[in-house]
């Protein structure tokens, strides 16, 4: 007990570096997703061509491999320098962009028609009906998918123990070989990213409550 | 002076042609019933009014405006809130409440503050014998009251024209009376209408003029008392025959 005790701390300074690269990294995914739908379904085919070549890229390699190209592959070429954190927050984003993005074009897509030619006939622009209209309904419709994406993204984090990240895996691994305790230090380990899923969830189930179409 | 002129229209689906050659004109005030079997062109042609379809060939002209002549740089959008247009399934927007369902359009497009656009909308779900639903959602009203909700929503932009397609064809039977109540109110109030209908009765009572549409083509237009008691054309006849 007090080898927990004592590797607590250290495990939740990594939960908090885990934490803050979702935080950022799925807002940005979120947004990198919304404009690749909305270039997916726009009415000018090489957008369309390009948003599809980047969503089955994305889809079609491993995450891990994406990782390494980033950190390593771009940093090879020595006209930028990423750190690690933000090569991973860079991947996070881009990976759960993809994801996103095919997400939120299936939402859009399930939207009955006949709302698009509703707000048209009163007179919206194309950008406003997405905006008032499809988009609202669509983001209800899709909550309980995009919960899952950014869970699956959330563990998709301890992937960034490899390129040094300080996040709560790096952290346990440290731990685990320091006390000699790997047992405990990863069942410790593992309960803590469950309950930061499960709290995930929860705040997910509430905002689909709050916004439920009646 | 015609508040609607159609010249020439035709429109294609692929290589389907589906209206041919339509050629109307339509009266400030006056109230058009069209009438015709399913599949005929009904739809189509009332959603060439508005450009909710994009034509193939002819002239589309609306309160002055071409709307069909590429050079002529119209704001689709701006022609759009002067015709209103009500659907055979309602459309209303089920996240929503009734009253933002009928402010929506005002407070976002004509900038107009959303005390005055409440106040305007309460009025019309006055009209529409409503008002106790304004806080409602649309998954809360029946049928005929989402429908009535839906005219609402689409005078709230004051529009010059109304377009109806089918507004009754999705009602209960016992629905039906009070749409057509609201929608005879606004004829005698010297709205311009363009209703697609199955009901005879309004066509004959509120129209006044009824055009008979079949196979993509006006087959027959006249008025309500001369098209349903002495009809035309043999497809009028067969039609009628089968309706009436
Ligand atoms: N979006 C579309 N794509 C292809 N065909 C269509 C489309 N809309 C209507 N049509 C066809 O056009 C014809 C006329 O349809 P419509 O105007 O809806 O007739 P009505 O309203 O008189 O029943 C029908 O044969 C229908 O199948
Ligand atoms: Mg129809």
């Amino acid at each position: 007990m007090d080898i927990i005790v004592a590797a607590l701390p250290i495990l939740l300074k990594g939960l908090q570096v885990t934490l803050y690269i979702f935080v950022i990294a799925i807002i940005l995914g979120f947004l990198i997703g919304l404009v690749v739908a909305l270039l997916r379904l726009a009415p000018i085919k090489i957008l369309n061509w390009i948003a599809k070549v980047y969503v089955d890229a994305i889809r079609g390699t491993p995450f891990i491999v994406q990782l390494f190209f980033i950190y390593f592959g771009v940093n090879s070429l020595n006209l930028i320098s990423l750190n690690s954190t933000t090569a991973g927050i860079i991947t996070v984003a881009i990976n759960a962009g993809a994801y996103f993005a095919e997400i939120i074009r299936a939402g859009i897509q399930s939207i009955d028609k006949g709302q698009t030619e509703a707000a048209r006939s009163i007179g919206f622009t194309g950008t406003q009906t997405m905006r008032y209209v499809v988009l609202p309904q669509a983001f209800r419709r899709m909550l309980p998918t995009i919960t899952n994406q950014s869970i699956i993204s959330l563990k998709d984090t301890s992937l960034l123990s490899v390129i040094g990240i300080a996040d709560l895996t790096q952290q346990g691994q440290i731990q685990a070989s320091a006390t000699f305790e790997a047992f405990k230090i990863w069942l410790v380990v593992g309960v803590i990213y469950f309950i930061i899923i499960y709290l995930l969830t929860l705040i997910a189930n509430f905002i689909e409550r709050r916004v439920q179409v009646r | 002076m015609s508040i609607i002129t159609v010249k020439n229209l035709r429109k294609s689906f692929g290589t389907v042609e589906v209206l041919k050659d339509i050629n109307a004109e339509i009266k400030e005030k006056e109230v058009i019933c069209v009438i015709g079997p399913s599949g005929s062109g009904k739809s189509t042609f009332l959603r060439c009014l508005n450009l909710l379809e994009e034509v193939t060939g002819g002239e589309v002209v609306i309160n002055g405006h071409d709307i069909t002549d590429p050079k002529a740089k119209i704001n689709i959008n701006k022609v759009r809130q002067e015709v209103g247009m009500v659907f055979q399934h309602f459309n209303l927007f089920p996240h929503k409440t009734v009253l933002e369902n009928i402010t929506l359009g005002p407070i976002k497009i004509r900038a107009t503050d959303k005390a005055e656009a409440g106040r305007l909308a309460l009025e019309l779900l006055d009209k529409v014998g409503l008002r106790e639903k304004a806080n409602s959602y649309p998954g809360e009203l029946s049928g005929g009251q989402k429908q009535r909700v839906a005219i609402a929503r689409a005078l709230a932009m004051n529009p010059k024209i109304m377009l109806f397609d089918e507004p009754t064809s999705a009602l209960d039977p016992e629905m039906v009376g009070d749409v057509l109540e609201v929608m005879k109110q606004l004829a005698k109030e010297g709205m311009t209408m363009v209703v697609v209908t199955h009901e005879m009765g309004f066509a004959r009572e509120v129209g006044d003029r009824v055009i008979f549409m079949d196979g993509g083509y006006i087959v027959e237009e006249n008025e309500p008392n001369e098209l349903f008691g002495n009809p035309q054309h043999v497809r009028t006849k067969a039609f009628l025959s089968k309706v009436l």
